[in-house]
């Protein structure tokens, strides 16, 4: 972001996949002498995760995917000598093919409305001061300057600003309550624990723009009157943790953290503390546990964190990404941000597109936009021969979503209404060849681990309707079990003791309301329509495509297939263990599945 | 094998106070790869806290392990994002060819295997990590192939003069002289 310099190549999405690409770079720059005109900047994630590592050339903005060492030179010499693109490495429609060169025509990104996520993928990480040079650390100079903390809270409450986290609590008002609560300690915590499979929107905030959680943070501690923060970082994610650390670092050298902030006289420190691998910390009074170096079990909630949190002091958690709004409102105004949106969800929100679907990344998102918008036309549609069949937002808390509910608009209460939950985040798209019943059970399998045991409701009622999800994929099932699984729900989601439990039965219950054909599939026909559940399928070759390659003959670990050269293969159904190589790799379609 | 010196040095380094358990307990993870049950007493006795509590965290959070892991760590995404990509499918053809299941560690030490959810990289799915380097887009071949990858590089390794018995006693094998004889 250098203003002196010509041009910058921004590198993103490397996650540690092509150490060489950034060294071949600068060496190819200096060789060519343009070390001078040209500055290489290392950068966050910029949501298109599939095609990294991606490239966006500024001032002109070409956008190049998947750039390899290799192309070094030619990218070098033709784009930063010559002005021209390399047709080879621009982006393409992943259905269509249809080539598009700049980074603003990319249907994936002009859908999109990146706020939260503006300096992701922009800037580097490592370095505050082009945090600052995009106008990072302002929001917390005026707050500190120009406004009281009650008008911060009554700005932050007019935003309409909703928690990020998954319930959606109101931030405006948890932060009054926090305040108004009595006692002279109180605590800021901000939740980076992202335990929800299948999403990482929040590890990208983290290691891409660690200071807008920061300077979030800082202002609202200001706000609520507290002089002590936490970040609770799964351990998963080891770069978060490296950059939210030197983050903080370079803020106390520059005087944005520590004592006597911008000389305002208000001290303000944040400490990082690492999860370690336990879903049920997400939850707020488990986390809270967590961080006082206890295990990590709920509390029940006699009282609020509000009134009593951390080490029983009124404290405000809120999610990483509610914070990072937090001085976009500020900066921009409360009516700014509130311009985004629908009636009674506001702004934007990031989101995991990942799954059956060609464009996989993250994406942001204003607040009512339709899930046909994000499957289609920003995520490029279903890959391969699929027919998209429900979207899955919320997490092991959330519903699946059916194709004929696709012009649903994602908002907290429309996601609710539907069976589901916003989450933080997550939203696996899943097309014909997954078994609802299957996520069904994967979702209750997933929440036995996690279930911390405490109550018996959810400990006992998740097993058991483990139990009976795994006989109906066994095609053991019977159709008295529907019920019972209806009922088992309802137990669990009303006498559990924390969040986990009480929409633990969510999978269960919107799979069984809109896909109740599968289950009858599975337990009256014995048969799986997608084709998952292995009890329930063979594989087989269909004659009339097999060209007798023998491939399949070769890569069977069972050596179950037979046949002569240039002859229709067979399955002998006796050895085969349904591991399904034979499937993956056939290049004639001709082993099937039923 | 496990060190009080080095146990105390990581205990100073964030502070003998409670709070500080969690991170303690995953840099003695980290550094001997389990958590040996001396260090869990040694910890205890410098936090002050009961060595009950400190062995329910390290038996509460997954990413703690009380027996030693393999060489090298097989970790299989079972995320949803890997799920519905797949993921059961690489797992079961890892459990095949190295002869464990998922949670187990080969009698040489080689290879640990597990199933964790989700490691935050979906978008590549099916994921797999070995001793924390990423590999996406998998398939049931690709990661068969990778192993045995992993398995004959490593031979060449061991062919060195040395090592063989450096990393025999450098791997604590589970002490079985309580365990009564089948049968
Ligand atoms: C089982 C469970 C797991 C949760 N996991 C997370 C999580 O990973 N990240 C998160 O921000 N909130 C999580 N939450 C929600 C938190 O309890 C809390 O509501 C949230 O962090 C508050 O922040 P917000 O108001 O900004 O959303 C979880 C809740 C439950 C019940
Ligand atoms: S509902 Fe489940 S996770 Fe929550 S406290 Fe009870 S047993 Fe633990
Ligand atoms: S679901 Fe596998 S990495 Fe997220």
């Amino acid at each position: 972001m250098a203003e002196q310099h010509r041009a910058d190549v921004i590198v993103s999405c490397l996650h540690g996949r092509c150490p060489d690409l950034i060294p071949a770079l600068q060496e190819e720059i200096e060789r060519r002498g343009l070390t001078t005109e040209v500055e290489v900047v290392e950068s966050g994630c910029r949501g298109l995760c599939a095609m990294g590592p991606v490239i966006l050339l500024q001032p002109e903005g070409i956008f190049y995917t998947n750039v390899q060492p290799a192309d070094v030179p030619e990218l070098v010499e033709e784009t930063l000598i010559k002005g021209r693109a390399v047709p080879r490495l621009t982006y393409k429609e992943p259905l269509t093919h249809k080539d598009v060169c700049y980074y603003e025509d990319i249907p994936f990104y002009n859908k999109q409305m990146r706020h939260v996520m503006h300096k992701c993928g922009m800037i580097n990480p490592e370095s505050i001061a082009e945090y600052i040079a995009l106008d990072g650390y302002q929001a917390l100079a005026k707050a500190l300057t120009e406004m009281s903390p009650e008008e911060i809270i009554a700005e932050v409450k007019k935003s309409g600003l909703r928690g990020r986290g998954g319930a959606g609590f109101a931030t405006g008002r948890k932060w009054e309550s926090t305040r108004q609560a009595e006692g002279d300690v109180r605590y800021v915590v901000a939740n980076g624990d992202e335990g929800d499979p299948g999403a990482f929107m929040n590890r990208s905030l983290m290691e891409g723009d660690p200071h807008a959680i920061i300077e979030g943070m800082v202002i609202g501690a200001y706000a609520i009157g507290a002089h002590e923060g936490f970040i609770y970082v799964r351990d998963e994610y080891p770069l978060a943790v490296r950059n939210l650390n030197m983050a903080i670092e370079q803020a106390r050298e520059y005087g944005l953290l520590g004592e006597d902030i911008l000389g305002t006289g208000f001290d303000f420190d944040i400490r990082i503390v690492r999860g370690a691998g336990a879903f049920v910390c997400g939850e707020s009074s488990a986390l809270m546990q967590s961080v006082e170096g206890k295990v990590g079990e709920p509390r029940p909630k006699h009282y609020h964190a509000t009134e009593r949190g951390l080490w029983d002091k009124p404290t405000a958690l809120n999610n990483v990404e509610t914070w990072a709004n937090i001085p976009l409102i500020i900066n921009n105004g409360a009516d700014w941000f509130a311009s985004v949106g629908t009636e009674r969800s506001k702004g934007t929100k990031t989101f995991c597109l990942v799954g059956q679907i060609a464009n996989t990344g993250l994406i942001e998102v204003p607040m009512g936009i339709t899930l046909r918008e994000i499957v289609y036309d920003i995520g490029g549609g279903i890959p391969g021969n699929g027919d998209f069949k429900a979207v899955q937002t919320g997490g092991p808390s959330g519903g699946c979503i059916p194709a004929d509910q696709l012009d649903l608009p994602v908002d907290y209460d429309s996601l609710i209404e539907a069976g589901s939950m916003m989450g933080s985040g997550g939203m696996i798209v899943m097309d014909n060849h997954t078994c609802m019943v299957d996520i069904a059970r994967y979702f209750l399998d997933f929440l036995k681990e996690e279930s911390c045991g405490k109550c018996t409701p959810c400990r006992e009622g998740i097993r058991r309707m483990l139990e009976i999800l795994t006989r109906i994929t066994q095609g053991e099932g019977e159709m008295a079990d529907l019920d019972t699984l209806e009922a088992l729900a309802r137990t669990v989601q009303n006498a559990s003791l924390c969040g986990l439990g009480k929409s633990a039965p969510n999978p269960v219950l919107s799979t069984l309301h809109y896909f109740r054909d599968e289950y009858v599939a599975h337990i009256e026909e014995k048969k799986c329509p997608a084709g998952v559940c292995k009890a329930l399928i063979e594989y087989y070759i269909i004659a009339e495509n097999c060209t007798g390659c023998g491939l399949c003959r070769r890569k069977c670990p069972q050596q179950a297939i037979s046949g002569e050269k240039k002859e229709p293969h067979v399955i002998d159904l006796e050895l085969c263990i349904k591991c399904g190589i034979c499937h993956d790799v056939c290049k004639f379609d001709a082993v099937g599945v039923r | 094998m496990v060190d009080q010196h080095r146990i105390n040095e990581i205990i100073d380094g964030y502070g003998a106070d409670r709070m500080n358990a969690l991170a303690i307990l995953q840099d003695i993870q980290r550094e001997y790869n389990y958590l040996p049950r001396k260090s869990l007493e040694w910890t205890a006795e410098r936090l002050n806290v009961p060595v009950g509590e400190i062995y329910r965290m390290a038996t509460f959070f997954t990413s703690f392990s009380l027996q030693p892991k393999g060489e090298y760590m097989c970790k299989v995404c079972m995320g949803t994002a890997c799920h519905v990509l797949g993921g059961p499918r690489i797992l079961e053809a890892l459990e095949r060819e190295l002869g464990i299941k998922a949670g187990e560690t080969t009698s040489d030490g080689k290879f640990s295997l597990e199933a964790v959810r989700c490691l935050g990289a979906c978008a590549l799915g099916p994921v797999m990590v070995v001793n924390e380097e990423p590999h996406g887009y998998m398939t049931p071949e690709k990661a068969t192939n990778l192993i045995r990858k992993i398995a004959s590089s490593d031979v060449e390794k061991v062919a060195a003069p040395q090592p063989a018995s450096e990393r025999a006693s450098a791997r604590p094998t589970v002490d079985l002289s309580g365990v009564p004889p089948a049968g």
